[in-house]
């Protein structure tokens, strides 16, 4: 029984303990002269469990009585975690080197972090559920701030663990009413015991606690304030980690919840996803428009997009289940693009995030322009970009849903959002001339902005199979 | 009223005035010993519930460690209370209002609380099946059988705080020197020291 | 009258007896233990030691203890008194309560408990406070000092010692002391005690139970050379000697520890001779022989050193251990000499 367990979850295991293998290698060898090597082991070692979990995942397995589950929903997840946390991991190591921060514990934690991620997605318990989380969580704290000399990256790194500690025990708050109730933690009785269309008055508290500690975690408006002040302090490579993978693992969390464990009651909570949206969408949208800073851009961006995710979410069909995967997978793309483009930006060898400092770089970097360019309608959602038909999505799915009021508001929040992508096309293109930046030379950074870009023009043709991946993991799901 | 009785109200008076003392202490070396005791006499009422595992581990980790390191901090920083109280006033009407929220909350969850019709049952499984085991050996077996997984992930969380504490606090620093405690013993004192006959009135050149 | 001791207050009377007889035999023996120590101290360094009070001196102790409880009780005038005054009493009432359930005997036990070395270990964790209080309540700066010092001496090495004994509980599956030395009766008496297959740790707890009880070589705490005295420094008669006896009484019990944990308490080292409580209390007073030996002839460790033992080799060595040891009795290794649940628990 043991072993079945064992083999059930032998992914995360395998990170596990190479991420503590590893620490014991940095440790006992070079220290920080070996922190290159351990990235790329790291990194490396990510991108073959994702490509694993991919290929050889097969069917629904249960593992330490219903604690772990693995499905082809969190498998799919997973998949989207591992690489774009393996990507970014190796898009890290030129900036991070330059910076003097390239420190070896940095890959250890991003993979015990990325551990993390992968326990919540598979969670079948809500205690499951809270350790995955708080092993996720308090690995970003601490990379959040691991540029201590640096008075904004510490403010980062306490803002973000007070308000995520806030968070959590929130959800915990949630958790024990639920527990209350039903006397069980495990997903599958919870939804067992529920009977009726709606819940019982304890579980519905316990519920809306559980969804407002998730939505700290996506950085769902309006339990969103932590976002642009970690964004803008942390160091831009977890910044951009920040932006990805974790988004991913509590949104499918998000997801996981409220169908594994609250299935039997869509109305009760579709209401609250259906809010928490509209507010994300439209405060991402508007607030950005006064950024100067592109990585608080980028916050007020992410925030946007948490609310067109969770308008998937909403309408609490599979269809929307779907639509949200889609939208996370494409999401995901731009932001690694976006990122690599960001992290290239320097002047004098300084990594620069003014959004400013942009004017006329079309006349030096035609190529990266245009790739940003790209990029930068397709987070607006402009046709035919495949940001476009991630929004669609999610679109229809909530017209579907019968919500078609928040379709609406989502077009109406998307156009206004249009307004500050369309900026920095502007000031590339059409803005005054300033000081030069530095010349872009890392080959990395290069690669990951223009395969984004090519995959936001040339994914409208199939979207490389994803579609049919994310409807397997959302039958898996809501069934 | 039985003895355990007895030392039931003993020892549950004596966890509530000592939390009370926590909170109304001026200094805060007494309200950390307040504490520690209503660790204790909650450790008793543990005992009393016939978790005596529970209740030793109790005074183990709590009195034992995390209030030392307790008594520490509030004897070596230096925190001016009178300070932090002053500026805790302003938030006050804030605090309250979350609290009546929480408490409203609970209050109505409590009024007209229902339980799930498999709760009791559900509850029950947890526990092992059997009357003789002891506790020591039940807890093994839940949390080391059953709970291995969320065991090993505590662990793993547990790991990830170390590591980050050394990561953020600790700094290497070239310019101190340091005692290697190896090359101290390898030393060979033929090669360390030098017999110089110095003649009178000449000096060492 | 044998119905008399049936009924609650009978029970009662039969209780309260028996705590006395365990107080008076560890107070009488630690009148002795302080003489003892002084005259094999005495003996190392050529001297002759106490040899004026009673025949050879032995009764020494006994007037010192009268000097310290007639003398005035001086108090420092910033001091906080109340705490002040409970931390001698914390010291000495924590020494003696954990003697609550060592048994000398087979059955010779006050309370007999599933999770006696728990509590014992509980019970000396909670002996810092003693130390701590008294350091802080005298409010003077050298007290401070040393209590610091000694408190975080005395969490290090409480930390290997919780280790140590995981292996012992590990090999018997139970944490009752009784059967702890039950599971070490063998075949082959000296030889089938826990000594022989627990052999690294039996140094490593003597060492830390050096380093636990603040004896030197790890008496920083005190250092009298360098603190004045530690966290003593503004204590004077009764209060002083609580704290002294106390701390007597710990370096009592961790011969006791010693004895149970790894020499088999009662029983006796030759198969055929009968067990008893004379072996028991042989082994402690041969245990305490060898602490005051040790205190004789070792100069005290640095500050810095003691961490370092502490931390960097006691720590990893304790820990390798319990994972050897639960290998070693999870597949029986030695004829199940790591695994001997079947006898013990």
């Amino acid at each position: 029984m043991l072993s079945a367990d064992i083999s059930t979850v032998l992914p995360e295991l395998i990170l596990a303990v190479s991420a503590m293998g590893l620490l014991m290698f940095g440790v006992y060898t070079s220290k920080d002269k070996a922190a290159p090597l351990i990235l790329w082991a790291t990194a490396g070692l990510m991108a073959v469990l994702g490509l694993w979990i991919a290929v050889a995942g097969d069917g629904a397995q249960t593992a330490f009585n219903g604690a772990f589950v693995d499905d082809a929903f969190s498998r799919f997840a997973k998949v989207v975690i591992l690489f774009s946390a393996a990507l970014i991991l190796i898009m890290s190591q030129d900036y991070l080197a330059k910076q003097n921060l390239l420190r070896f514990e940095y890959p250890i934690l991003v993979a015990l972090a990325v551990v993390g991620m992968m326990m919540m997605v598979s969670a079948g318990d809500l205690l499951a559920l809270y350790v995955g989380l708080e092993l996720q969580s308090l690995s970003l704290y601490v990379v959040a701030s691991m540029n201590r000399t640096s008075v904004k990256s510490t403010e980062a790194g306490l803002k973000y663990f007070v308000l995520g500690a806030l968070s959590s025990g929130m959800l915990l708050y949630g958790a024990s009413f639920v527990y209350g109730y039903t006397g069980t933690t495990l997903f599958s009785d919870i939804v067992a015991s529920v009977e009726g269309e709606h819940l019982p008055i304890g579980m519905l508290i316990g519920l809306v606690f559980i969804m407002t500690g998730l939505a700290f975690k996506v950085s769902a408006v309006p339990f969103h304030m932590w976002t642009p002040d970690v964004y803008e302090g942390a160091p831009t490579p977890i910044t951009a980690f920040f932006a990805t993978a974790p988004k991913v693992a509590a949104m499918a969390l998000f997801a996981r919840v409220v169908f594994d464990a609250f299935g039997a009651t869509v109305g009760d909570w579709s209401q609250i996803v259906a809010l928490i949206s509209v507010l994300s969408m439209f405060l991402g949208s508007i607030a950005a428009i006064g950024q100067k800073n592109i990585k608080r851009l980028m916050a007020y961006s992410s925030i946007a997009h948490m609310g067109f995710a969770l308008m998937g979410l909403a309408a609490g069909t599979e269809t929307g289940v779907q639509a949200m995967l889609i939208y996370m997978a494409i999401y995901v793309t731009m932001n690694l693009g976006t990122f690599a483009f960001i992290l290239s930006l320097e002047k004098d060898g300084k990594p620069v995030t003014d959004i400013a400092s942009l004017n006329q770089y079309s006349t030096r970097e035609p190529l990266r322009a245009l790739a940003l360019l790209v990029l930068m309608f397709s987070l607006s959602g402009v046709p035919p970009m495949l940001g476009f038909f991630g929004k669609f999505w999610v679109l229809n799915a909530a017209v579907q849903g019968g919500l078609v009021w928040l379709a609406v508001a989502g077009v109406i929040a998307s156009v206004i959002g249009a307004f500050y992508y369309l900026r920095i096309v502007y000031y590339m293109y059409f803005g005054e001339e300033t000081d030069p930046l530095d010349r872009p030379t890392s080959p990395v950074l290069w690669g990951v902005l223009m395969v984004s870009a090519a995959v936001m023009v040339l994914g409208i043709v199939n979207m490389f199979g994803v579609e049919a991946m994310a409807k397997a993991a959302a039958v898996a799901l809501v069934n | 009223m039985g003895i355990a009785d007895f030392a039931f109200y003993v020892f549950a008076i004596t966890v509530v005035t000592a939390g009370l003392f926590v909170v109304v202490s001026r200094n805060p070396v007494h309200s950390v010993l307040w504490l520690i005791l209503a660790f204790i006499s909650s450790a008793g009422l543990f005992v009393l519930l016939g978790a005596e595992f529970v209740a030793m581990l109790l005074v183990i980790v709590y009195v034992g460690a995390v209030a030392v390191l307790f008594l520490f901090v509030v004897m070596m920083l230096d925190v001016d209370f009178a300070e932090l109280r002053g500026e805790m006033a302003t938030f006050v009407p804030f605090a309250i209002l979350i609290g009546v929220v929480l408490l409203m909350e609970i209050g109505l969850a409590i009024t007209v609380w229902q339980f799930a019709d498999t709760a009791q049952s559900s509850l029950m499984s947890a526990a092992p099946a059997a009357d003789d085991v002891q506790n020591t050996a039940a807890l093994g077996q839940i949390i080391y059988d059953d709970y291995i997984y969320l065991f090993q992930g505590a662990g793993l969380i547990l790991l990830v705080a170390m590591i980050g504490a050394i990561l953020l606090t600790m700094t290497h620093r070239k310019d101190v020197k340091r005692q290697d405690v190896l090359a101290q013993m390898h030393r060979d004192p033929a090669k360390a020291m030098e017999v110089i006959d110095v003649k009178p009135g000449q000096g060492l050149s | 009258m044998a119905e008399f001791f049936s009924t609650p207050w009978g029970i009662f009377v039969i209780i309260v007896a028996q705590c006395l007889a365990v107080v008076a035999f560890v107070m009488i023996s630690l009148l002795f233990l302080v003489y003892g120590d002084r005259k094999i101290w005495a003996a190392v360094q050529m001297r002759r030691g106490p040899n004026v009070v009673g025949a050879w001196g032995v009764l020494q102790s006994v007037a010192d203890a009268l000097k310290y409880v007639v003398k005035e009780v001086v108090v420092p005038a910033g001091a906080d008194k109340p705490v002040y005054f409970l931390a001698p009493l914390t010291s000495f009432v924590l020494a003696m309560v954990a003697w609550a359930v060592i048994p000398f005997n087979d059955g010779w036990v006050l309370s007999d408990i599933n999770v006696a070395i728990l509590f014992v270990f509980a019970v000396s964790s909670l002996e810092v406070y003693g130390v701590i209080m008294g350091g802080w309540a005298s409010n003077s700066k050298y007290p401070f000092l040393g209590s610091l010092r000694s408190a975080a001496q005395m969490i290090s090495y409480e930390v290997s010692i919780g280790l140590i004994i995981i292996g012992v509980i590990l090999s018997t599956g139970s944490m009752n002391f009784s059967d702890i030395v039950r599971a070490q009766d063998g075949a082959y008496g000296f030889f089938s005690w826990y000594w022989l297959p627990h052999l690294p740790m039996v140094f490593l707890f003597f060492i830390s139970a050096l380093a636990e009880t603040n004896r030197p070589p790890f008496d920083l705490p005190e250092a009298e050379s360098e603190l004045v005295a530690g966290y003593q420094v503004e204590y004077s008669a009764t209060p002083f000697l609580l704290f002294m006896a106390g701390e007597y009484i710990a370096i009592f019990l961790m011969c006791a520890l010693m004895s149970l944990l790894f020499f088999g308490g009662w029983l006796s080292p030759i198969p055929g001779l009968p067990d008893g409580v004379l072996w028991m209390v042989g082994k402690m007073a041969f245990f305490f022989f060898i602490f005051a030996m040790v205190k004789a002839i070792t100069p005290r460790y640095r500050y810095d050193q003691l961490m370092r033992i502490g931390w960097k080799v006691f720590l990893p060595l304790s820990l390798a251990w319990v994972v050897i040891v639960a290998f070693l009795a999870q597949f029986g290794a030695f004829g199940g000499a790591y695994a001997r649940w079947a006898i013990g628990g």
